[in-house]
């Protein structure tokens, strides 16, 4: 049993928002500047290149790469053999979020209350928190904030088993193209398939915060990303959705087991700042 | 983008700048702009549906849709890219019918906005989504205008030199979104 006291996991939560938002992944940014090259648009490129300056000027200065700051989703891979003291550990993780927001000039973007109310909380709590039990005595926190513009675009489809791979490719393709310029591209697209509804759609985040370049372990899934980023940068959507054959710089695709009657499948994109941070304690 | 394929517009914009624009037109725009986004716009029209006054005048105003980061020490704004347009959409007709002569955001835009920007002469700009960081260097001052209360919401003023945009929907109605799509599509 290893003890780890909750005040640790406020401090860290709260560097990893305000790193998440100021720096960029190395891997997405060299992505990027590599796509610049590829890109056949003229106006493709010089977006590409204003995005790619955008984020070496936000590393620069410490600013928010985005002032879309997003609301705050938090993964928390938690060893069976912690034990949390101090204090109540989902406490700390919003106490963590508050700091980060308030004291690094981050965007508040979370209302109380979603339909009638929509009053601002001014901390961006609540986080949205997914934490796992695994085993080990270590605490990995990923912090993942996540604008609107792109999560506006998802989207979840129950599919039936007999759509097979036509159907999955149809949806995901089709999910973004219609989204457009809206989730602004060239973006990452993750895909949960199978589970059941609530499942998909967690898998489909959860593949967000893999790198760039990693592909899914199975062969047959990691080749299903493949032909899906190919057939999604044929869209013509582009850089900004004004035009151009980098409409995605990633498809990850995250599956579970499912029911014998069901095939859901969920799309989550996230704009080309698709941000993340990530310690281990 | 080569110097020579730049427009540099001012803003507010007068009736003939908005006529020479074309989508897919690259520009820079400088002089005086105002923010707002969902809040802002419904309270705008509610208060136009009351018969009131607004706190600004729109016309031939450019509003662009933004709710910026908070503003660190010693920089003038936080970081202030654009935010989706289509959420405006309900609003923006109306808008328009009040004198506003531009808009800049980012996203797709409804028929009825597009219809409108071709009757009464205004024209839609996309700044790049996410450059926040950079497109806040081109803004050299801000001025609170009204409802405060709104925190990133409220309207501010913003003085601009050589703003970056893209001109999507010109006054003819022509939806830049749709020919540049078009034009890289291969399916």
């Amino acid at each position: 049993m290893r003890e780890i006291n909750v005040s640790e996991v406020t401090k860290v939560v709260s560097q990893l928002c305000k790193d998440s938002c100021y720096y960029l992944p190395e891997e997405l940014l060299a992505k990027l500047k590599a796509s610049i090259d590829t890109e056949e648009s003229p106006l493709g490129k010089e977006i590409l290149t204003t995005i790619v300056e955008n984020a070496e000027l936000a590393r620069r200065k410490d600013v928010p790469i985005c002032q879309d700051t997003g609301l705050t989703v938090v993964f928390m891979d938690i060893g069976q053999d912690v034990h949390f003291v101090g204090g109540d550990l989902y406490t700390a993780i919003h106490a963590g979020v508050a700091d980060g927001y308030v004291n690094g000039y981050l965007r508040k973007s979370s209302v109380d209350d979603p339909l009638f109310i929509r009053k601002n909380t001014n901390d961006n709590t609540p986080a949205i928190i997914h934490t796992t039990i695994v085993p080990g005595d270590k605490v990995k926190i990923t912090v993942s904030p996540k604008g609107c513009g792109s999560e506006n675009m998802g989207a979840l489809k129950m599919l039936k088993p007999a759509d097979g791979v036509e159907g999955v490719i149809k949806f995901v393709v089709d999910t973004v193209r219609s989204a457009g310029p809206n989730p602004c591209p060239p973006v990452t697209v993750g895909v949960g398939i199978g589970g059941n509804m609530e499942k998909a759609a967690l898998l489909a985040k959860y593949s967000l915060s893999r790198k760039v370049g990693e592909h899914n372990p199975n062969p047959q899934y990691a080749e299903l990303e493949k032909t899906l980023l190919e057939l999604v940068n044929k869209t013509g959507v582009g850089p900004s959705g004004l035009g151009g054959s980098t409409t995605a710089v990633a498809v990850n695709i995250e599956y579970a087991p499912t029911h014998i009657g069901g095939m859901p499948v969920a799309v989550n994109l996230n704009c080309h700042a698709a941000r993340r941070a990530e310690a281990e304690i | 983008m080569s110097e020579a394929t730049i427009k540099y517009i001012k803003a507010p914009l007068s009736a003939e700048t908005v006529k020479e624009l074309r989508a897919g037109d690259v520009v820079r725009i400088s002089g005086y702009i105002y923010t707002a986004r969902d809040a802002a716009h419904k309270r705008l029209t509610e208060a136009l549906a009351r018969g009131e006054e607004l706190p600004l005048d729109l016309k031939d105003n450019v509003i662009y849709y933004v709710g910026p980061s908070p503003t660190k020490p010693g920089e003038v704004v936080g970081s202030a890219g654009p935010t989706t347009s289509g959420r405006m959409d309900k609003y923006t007709p109306t808008m328009i019918q009040q004198g506003m002569r531009g808009m800049i955001g980012k996203g797709l835009r409804s028929q009825e906005v597009i219809d409108a920007c071709k009757e009464y002469g205004a024209v839609y700009f996309a700044a790049v989504g996410g450059a926040a960081a950079v497109i806040a260097q081109s803004i050299k001052g801000e001025e609170m205008i009204a409802y405060e209360d709104l925190g990133p919401e409220a309207i501010r003023r913003y003085e601009v030199e050589d703003f970056p945009a893209i001109v999507v929907i010109d006054a003819e109605g022509n939806d830049f979104y749709k020919v540049g799509i078009a034009k890289y599509s291969k399916e």
